[in-house]
Order: structure tokens, then C-alpha cells, then sequence
């Protein structure tokens, strides 16, 4: 930032008499607030790493020191054990589906932003598609599982498919999920992408038409080359909102048990049982769940701020 | 361009009325509107026949008695569903519930997400890694934070009861009393949302130039009364954008609630609209009066995204 702090500071120093006490008191909130938005984190990270028994006789938040009484990794074997089904299913559905809408996504922005055609119909266009990332699922909920369980039952339609080895007839239904994310997805990956579109210039795909280039080779050579920074931008952001999803995986998929079930899915239904709940195991579990998103914010944490920002405009 | 007109100069020295015919089809299939189709209009199928084409049948659907495991019935149409949902008590309990969530959320996530924004546009030191750790709820789903808070609020363990209990308070059953759990869910989606209400404000922050600053100080203006005068009345479109995610989010808030409690059923204080349609659909298979809730949750989506949209084109900025 190249906002004159000097400034500022005078500013503050006239508020408050010294300078150095502001600066402390900067510091203090910050640090307050980033016990906050920790704490549950760190604390469900040290609790995984407990037996049941110290769980209960330790203070949430202080570790357990490995070799000492109380640790264990009982706990994450057990959830990676329960979890690796499910989080293989939510790795093959989640990448294709984030690659198809992530594709579709920048198609639909070309051809609505920089190619000109007729502009109070593109512009219509994009106005259903920007209305439909604040439609609330459960206006379409029902239709969509009638439409995947009786008009087009991928499990009968693709029945030899589910003879091959390790698949099953539940796989349809993810299937179907894959499908289902790809559909609601390209709305929001299309508006990212037109944000960027419309950042760059006009005359480049005017130049490249007087040159005789077709409105393919167009998006071929000089758009999608010049995506690239985008690109990245919307695809960590659209893995990890399907990744991260649950609705659509409840109620397409059904049941927490089913071989198809993703992982989100299996976690919701972990540890509901009538022994009470084992939170060493559930916060092993959530960490299980949530690892390929966790490695993908520490790697591309500033593209994914980028991509919230712009996804509301 | 150049290809068509080519064409178009070589047909008229055949002449001919066909011909004519003939150019006109080979130059509108050489148009931009042509060639660009494919790239908007396989998407935009797409989402048309999903949101679209998903609304419109399940307003047909609201309309029938469509019940258990057969298919929807559609030769009696009729209000019935709508009727029953506005007679039904339970209906209005999570509207109220929906409402109370919508803003003690919506408020207090864009306040602090303002505060957090100035905190960090203050010259501090390692502003990016400080905005990483505060945006980390944000890249956590909905199942696995549940998992953390319902751990945080437990009564007997958790942290939030050892950090009231610093003060003398508690320990609260903060799940189990129903006066203090619709209260402990919106503490949470606060906890994962604010980060997100930062990083909208941040935007709109840097957009200001920094002699803004200058001048106010020039004026005399202290850093407090800078903000409040000059800064944050140039956040309005921000405000407005986060405002509107925030407010739809809070309307078909579903997972949390669900992956908290761990079934369809919440509790009677923190059923809300959203989880009322799914348990009615997916539980109960009520599947008409579930799409006639649907509905009405899109209408209020719609009375917050409409309005909000139209400003947004009156900006100047769609």
C-alpha cells in the first residue's frame, strides 16, 4: 500500500497523545482478533491428537506433546480409514466438474463480452446469468431430484458402465452430483471471468478481426493465453466451493453409508452414534475433510480473496 | 468481416435473386453472432434449463399435491400448498427464526468486517498474512466448522464456556438451551463470514486515492472522523455488494444447521426456512408443500437480489 502512513500517524498521534501507545494498541487488536478467527481451529487441531480420556481432563486448546499421556493418533487412522472412500469420491467429482464449469465458465464471458453482436440481448443474457448465483438452492431442489432419480436415472441410462470394476450403481448418483456442480456452477465462474474481460482492451480482439482472425481462433490464441492469471483465480475458488458443498451431495446422494457418498457427506454422519460423541475422531475427521481446500488456501490464499472479492460485483 | 464482404462483392457479378438469398445466409453464418454461439449459448443452456428451467417446475410442482414415492400428478393444479403454508404455524416460527438470523448476521459480520478492513489498511505490519489467517474460516465447508463449534460449545470442555468462565460466567449450555443456540449459530457463520466482509471492504478501501487522507488532514480531521466522514460513505457500494451475498447466504443457510445437529431435525429456536424445506422434501417427502417453501424462499432472495441488481445497472456498474 502506498498510502502516506506518516500522515496517518500524525493524525492518530493528535487523537491520542502518544504515538506508541496507539501502535500497541493497533497491535493488541489485531492479535485479538486473530485469536478469534484461530481458536476453534487450533483447538479442534490439538483435540485430534488426544485419547478420549485426556479430551475430557485437559484444557481445549494446550496441546498434548507426542510421547507424553493423553497422545494419540488412534484418532487420525481411524478417520482416514473412515474418510478415504469419500474423499476419493469427492476427488473425482470435484475436479471435473470445477474443470467443465471453470471452461464454460470463460466460454460464456467471451462470447457474452468481448464479442459484440447485439448488445441489449447479451446484456439480458448476463443479467439471468449473474441472477442466477443468488438463487437459493432449495427452489430447485426438488425438480433436480426428480429430473436425476425418475427422468433421467444415469443408472439405468448407463447401466453397463457400473458393471466395470470398482464401480458400483451408486456411482450414478455422483455422477449426477458432477453434473448437477458443473450446471450451477458456470454463473459465478462466468462473472469472474467477465470481470477480467472487461479489463482488457477492446482493440485487441478488434486488431486481431482486421487481421482476419475467426472469433475461435480469437479465443484460442489471444484470449485464452492471456486468461491464464484468471483461470487460476476461478478454479481454486470453484474446487473449493465444491469441494466444500454440501446440499446438492445430501440430497442427490442420499445417505452418508452409500459407496458414492462424497466427503462432506461421510463427515456429516460421523460419529453419530449413542456412545456420545468422540471429538478426537470428528476433529480428525474435519481436518481429513478439509485438507485438499486447507493445501490450496496456504499455497493460493491471495487468489482465493481475489476471487471472493470480484465473485459479488 | 473482410471474408464476408468478399463474398458478398463476388456473388453480385453472378447477379440473381438466389444468389442473393445465398449471400445473405453465407454472411449472417460468418457473423459474429453465429461464430460466437456456440461459446455463450452451451452454457447458457445449461444454466437456463438448471435455474430456470428448475424454477419454473418447481412452481408447477408447488402447485400439485405431489406426495411420497410417486410421480407429481400435474392435472390438478390449484394454491393448496400455498394456502397450507400460510396457515401453518410452524411456517412462521422459521420465517421469524430466518428473519432474526438474516440480520444479527447480515449487521454484525459487514461491522466487524469494516473494522477488520480499516485494522488492516493501517499500515500494519504482515497485513497479508494477518488477512490469510482472518479469511481461513472462509475456505473451511460449512460440515467441518460445524464439527469445530460444536466441540468450542460444549458444555462441559469446551473453550468458549473455559473463556466465560474467566469472567465468572457460565457454563452455558450453549447448544442445548434454546434461548442461547440460535444466538451460538450466528456467533459462528459471524466467526467464518467476517473474513469475507474484510476482503470486499479491502477492495473498496484501495479504490480510494490516498489524498482523501491528506486533505481531510489537512482540514484538521482526526483519524476517527476521517473515516466516519470521508472514507466510509465511499464504501457504499461494498457495503451494498456484501450486504446482498450476506443476506442470501443467511436465506438458504442449510448446511451448518444440518452438520451441527447432525439430522433434518434442528432445533425448534434455530429452524429456519431453509431447513424446514429440506426436512419436508428429503424427510417427510412432502415434495409440493417443500417446493411451495422453496418458492417463497426465492421470492425473498429475489426482493434482496432485484433491488440490488437494478442499483447496480443505475451505477452504471453491471
Amino acid at each position: 500500500m502506498s498510502r502516506p502512513t506518516r500522515t496517518t500517524e500524525e493524525s492518530i498521534a493528535r487523537v491520542l497523545p502518544e504515538l506508541d501507545y496507539s501502535k500497541i494498541a493497533l497491535s493488541l487488536v489485531v492479535m485479538l482478533f486473530f485469536a478469534f478467527f484461530v481458536s476453534p481451529i487450533w483447538t479442534g487441531l490439538v483435540t485430534a491428537f488426544k485419547t478420549t480420556g485426556a479430551v475430557t481432563a485437559t484444557t481445549p486448546f494446550v496441546p498434548v506433546l507426542p510421547g507424553t499421556e493423553g497422545f494419540t493418533l488412534a484418532k487420525w487412522t481411524r478417520a482416514i480409514g473412515y474418510l478415504s472412500t469419500g474423499f476419493v469420491n469427492s476427488l473425482a467429482m470435484t475436479i471435473p466438474a470445477t474443470i467443465v464449469s471453470v471452461f464454460l465458465g470463460s466460454t460464456a464471458a467471451y462470447g457474452l463480452t468481448l464479442v459484440d453482436w447485439n448488445e441489449r440481448l447479451q446484456f439480458g443474457i448476463l443479467i439471468l446469468f449473474i441472477a442466477g448465483i443468488f438463487i437459493p438452492y432449495q427452489a430447485v431442489l426438488v425438480p433436480l431430484s426428480d429430473f436425476w432419480i425418475n427422468l433421467v436415472p444415469l443408472v439405468d441410462i448407463l447401466a453397463p458402465v457400473w458393471q466395470l470394476p470398482f464401480l458400483e450403481p451408486d456411482h450414478a448418483r455422483l455422477l449426477s452430483l458432477t453434473i448437477t456442480h458443473v450446471v450451477y456452477g458456470i454463473p459465478l465462474c462466468m462473472l469472474l471471468f467477465r470481470s477480467y474481460y472487461l479489463t482488457l482492451s477492446d482493440e485487441l480482439v478488434e486488431a486481431a478481426k482486421i487481421d482476419g482472425a475467426t472469433i475461435s481462433r480469437i479465443y484460442r490464441r489471444i484470449i485464452l493465453p492471456l486468461s491464464k492469471p484468471m483461470i487460476g483465480v476461478v478454479f481454486i475458488y470453484q474446487f473449493t466451493a465444491i469441494w466444500n458443498e454440501f446440499l446438492f451431495s445430501l440430497t442427490l446422494i442420499g445417505s452418508s453409508s452409500s459407496p458414492a457418498a462424497t466427503v462432506t457427506l461421510v463427515l456429516s454422519g460421523m460419529g453419530v452414534d449413542l456412545s456420545g460423541i468422540d471429538f478426537g475422531f470428528r476433529m480428525a475427521g474435519a481436518f481429513v475433510a478439509a485438507m485438499p481446500t486447507l493445501i490450496i488456501y496456504v499455497l493460493f490464499a491471495e487468489q482465493f480473496a481475489r476471487g471472493l472479492a470480484e465473485g459479488n460485483t | 468481416m473482410a471474408g464476408s464482404q468478399d463474398t458478398a462483392t463476388g456473388s453480385r457479378t453472378i447477379g440473381g435473386g438466389e444468389t442473393d438469398w445465398r449471400t445473405r445466409v453465407e454472411t449472417f453464418s460468418k457473423s459474429d453472432f453465429v461464430r460466437s454461439f456456440p461459446y455463450w449459448f452451451v452454457p447458457f443452456s445449461l444454466v437456463g434449463m438448471g435455474v430456470y428451467g428448475g424454477i419454473g417446475w418447481n412452481t408447477v410442482i408447488s402447485l400439485t399435491d405431489y406426495e411420497g414415492f410417486d410421480r407429481p400428478d400435474y392435472t390438478n393444479l390449484d394454491f393448496s400448498m400455498y394456502a397450507q403454508a400460510l396457515s401453518d404455524p410452524w411456517v412462521y416460527l422459521t420465517a421469524k427464526n430466518t428473519l432474526v438470523l438474516l440480520i444479527a448476521f447480515t449487521t454484525i459480520t459487514l461491522v466487524l468486517g469494516l473494522l477488520l478492513s480499516i485494522l488492516l489498511d493501517r499500515g500494519i505490519r504482515y497485513k497479508e498474512k494477518i488477512q490469510t489467517i482472518y479469511l481461513l474460516p472462509m475456505a473451511l465447508s460449512f460440515v467441518v466448522t460445524a464439527q469445530f463449534w460444536l466441540w468450542m460449545y460444549n458444555v462441559n470442555n469446551g473453550l468458549v464456556n473455559a473463556v466465560v468462565g474467566v469472567f465468572g460466567l457460565g457454563p452455558f449450555n450453549w447448544i442445548g438451551n434454546p434461548d442461547l443456540v440460535l444466538g451460538a449459530v450466528i456467533f459462528a457463520l459471524i466467526w467464518q463470514y467476517s473474513g469475507y466482509a474484510m476482503v470486499v471492504f479491502l477492495a473498496g478501501l484501495q479504490a480510494i486515492p490516498d489524498d482523501q487522507f491528506e486533505a481531510a488532514h489537512i482540514d484538521g480531521a482526526g483519524v476517527f472522523k476521517t473515516y466516519w466522514r470521508v472514507i466510509i460513505p465511499q464504501l457504499k457500494s461494498s457495503s451494498v455488494s456484501a450486504a446482498v451475498v450476506l443476506m442470501v447466504f443467511a436465506l438458504k443457510a442449510f448446511t451448518f444447521l444440518y452438520a451441527m445437529f447432525g439430522q433434518y431435525r434442528v432445533p425448534k429456536a434455530t429452524d429456519i426456512l431453509a431447513t424446514l424445506m429440506v426436512r419436508e422434501a428429503f424427510m417427510l417427502q412432502h415434495w409440493a408443500y417443500a417446493a411451495a417453501i422453496g418458492t417463497i424462499l426465492l421470492v425473498m432472495a429475489l426482493a434482496v437480489v432485484a433491488p440490488y441488481l437494478w442499483y447496480q445497472y443505475g451505477q452504471g456498474s453491471l
